[in-house]
């Protein structure tokens, strides 16, 4: 049974409908990355698969029960995870209790998950008493994958972590959310930076008006010319 | 000296009076509008509320007090506060939620707030009547005059019982509230959705149970404020609907969103109060052989006359969305 698994999925804000049937699953120990051009509804897919978005058909499963329109704290309880792309952390709150937030509803796992985080993003560990409003933007990043890992999700959905990242930030990223998946959690991520993305990603789906135009292994995505040429810049 | 102690009488003590009463009523507008981002103008009525309950549980049990030895009116203020914080959440069900759930605009929950206002006005006239009323039932109101150990000096500085627990309260409340909001899981759930909403309820956080909880504290807290403002003079059903404006002024001095610059900002404009309308001629008169004869002769030199007292706030708010809408500690603006 796929860890998650969406089946032509329709939805959009006020009628007006941005999703028309996206299909995708992945398994638990997989890396999915959904990319394609502006407006596809990439990123409206990842806030319908975590409940911000009301899906009006198909069906979206979590081991096989489905999540469909249950608000976003029910499906935290579940074992989902969610790091949106902007305004992903509490900039007031110290990185420190940035990370306590994401441990909301396991207030018991607080301690051991703070020292494994710490280990994970070292840099949070000098900075957890600082706000995280004054942090860079790399590091806030750090804050708001930390966040969503508090609370040992099964499943971690990203909407373009490295969006507005230097480079060397964004190899960084990508490293974390590679650790991350072999630590045993499922990521179904968004991404500008395709190339690199689909070199990590275990299965890629590339949307275009709202719906799948490809949908195969990473790798053989970026293997074929014909993705290559309309959505990858040749 | 004996000007000097007059300044301790009618500035500093009155200063620090006003300014408490304001800091505990704008921490509760500050908080709600952190959470749900509308300015609530029945606040002032929650507080008059508050103080109605003591009067009521106090003429129910007057002699309450007496077998502890503190009056009756605080040993009330507890379950005031409790009552209070009932009515808050209460309030929220019936007229507040429904108009979020909705995704009204702001604006459309301010004016909701003015309904209520005028709402809770009427029943509190319907049951307590338009008169003042002392909630000294059946203590007495203890006034302490302290001799100042100076040679010369006649007058001494005085103080009286309500006002001394007033601040012993503000003290009690901003200390707790502080420990809530920087310790607690809770309080930092609160300023979580102070800083992000969205985020919190990705985070998990149950929203709804934030919401609840700041109209218990802001309830309780308008209670304290309330009860303490009709204890110092007498309990009146527009007591604290007029002091909306100079707790709004606090709040957005201070920096909307911001529960330290509220506090800070309830003492500036309760200062500037009183500074405003204090006889700065008094403390001239030691030195009036030296002084000029029009300065000498000049017989009240206030800033403003205490009738229009109620300007000064009004200019400070003014004076603040003109030159610094964020308020002394960045906030929010309205």
């Amino acid at each position: 049974m796929p860890l998650l698994d969406a089946r032509d999925v329709h939805g959009g804000y006020g009628g007006m409908n941005i999703l028309n049937g996206v299909n995708m699953s992945i398994e638990a120990d997989e890396i999915g990355v959904i990319v394609g051009p502006n407006g596809a509804g990439k990123s409206t897919m990842l806030k319908a698969v975590f409940g911000l978005l009301h899906v009006s058909q198909g069906e979206i499963l979590l081991r096989g029960e489905p999540i469909h329109n249950l608000p976003p704290n029910k499906l935290v309880q579940k074992g989902m995870g969610f790091v949106p792309q902007e305004y992903n952390v509490f900039p007031s709150l110290t990185v420190k209790e940035n990370l306590q937030m994401g441990a909301y509803l396991k207030p018991g796992n607080v301690k051991r998950m703070l020292s494994r985080i710490y280990e994970f993003f070292p840099p949070l560990y000098d900075k957890r008493h600082q706000p995280a409003g004054e942090l860079s933007g790399g590091q806030r990043q750090m804050v708001a994958m930390g966040r969503a890992l508090m609370a040992e999700p099964e499943v971690l959905l990203l909407d373009e972590p490295t969006a507005g990242l230097s480079p060397l930030y964004m190899n960084e990223i990508f490293e974390r959310v590679k650790e991350v998946n072999a630590a045993g959690v499922g990521i179904l991520m968004v991404e500008q930076n395709a190339k690199q993305a689909l070199a990590i990603a275990d299965k890629g789906f590339v949307l275009a008006a709202g719906q799948n135009r490809f949908t195969d292994t990473g790798a053989a995505l970026l293997a074929d010319p014909e993705v290559a040429k309309s959505f990858l810049g040749g | 000296m004996n000007e000097l102690v007059f300044f301790i009488n009618n500035v500093v003590i009155a200063g620090c009076v006003a300014g408490s009463i304001y800091a505990i009523g704008a921490v509760g507008v500050t908080l709600i509008f952190s959470i749900m981002r509308f300015a609530h103008f029945a606040h002032g009525d929650m507080m008059t509320f508050g103080a109605f309950m003591v009067l009521l549980l106090t003429t129910l049990f007057p002699q309450a007090g007496a077998a502890i030895g503190i009056p009756t009116p605080l040993i009330m203020l507890p379950f005031a506060m409790a009552l209070t914080a009932v009515l808050a959440v209460g309030i929220d069900r019936a007229f507040y939620k429904p108009l979020r759930a909705h995704g009204v605009k702001p604006i459309v929950m301010v004016i909701a707030s003015l309904g209520v206002t005028l709402m809770l006005q009427g029943l509190i006239r319907l049951f307590a009547g338009t008169g003042g009323e002392s909630l000294y039932v059946d203590d007495r109101k203890e006034i302490f005059r302290i001799p100042l150990p100076i040679e010369g000096v006649r007058v001494p500085v005085v103080i009286t019982e309500p006002q001394i627990y007033l601040f012993a309260l503000t003290l009690i409340s901003v200390v707790a509230l502080h420990f809530f909001l920087s310790r607690s899981r809770l309080g930092k759930a609160m300023r979580a959705m102070s800083d992000n909403p969205a985020l919190a309820q990705a985070s998990g956080i149950n929203t709804n149970t934030i919401v609840a909880v700041t109209w218990v504290i802001a309830g309780g807290l308008a209670a304290i404020a309330g009860t303490l403002l009709s204890l110092d003079v007498t309990f009146k059903p527009d007591l604290s609907f007029f002091l909306l404006l100079p707790i709004f002024a606090a709040a957005i001095v201070g920096g909307v969103g911001h529960p330290y610059g509220a506090i800070a900002g309830g003492f500036v404009v309760g200062f500037a109060e009183t500074l405003a309308v204090f006889n700065w001629g008094i403390l001239l008169r030691p030195f009036r052989d030296s002084l000029p004869e029009w300065l000498a002769q000049a017989g009240n030199l206030a800033f403003v006359g205490t009738e229009y007292k109620i300007v000064v706030p009004f200019f400070i708010l003014v004076a603040i969305l003109v030159w610094r809408p964020t308020g002394i500690f960045k906030g929010k603006v309205i």
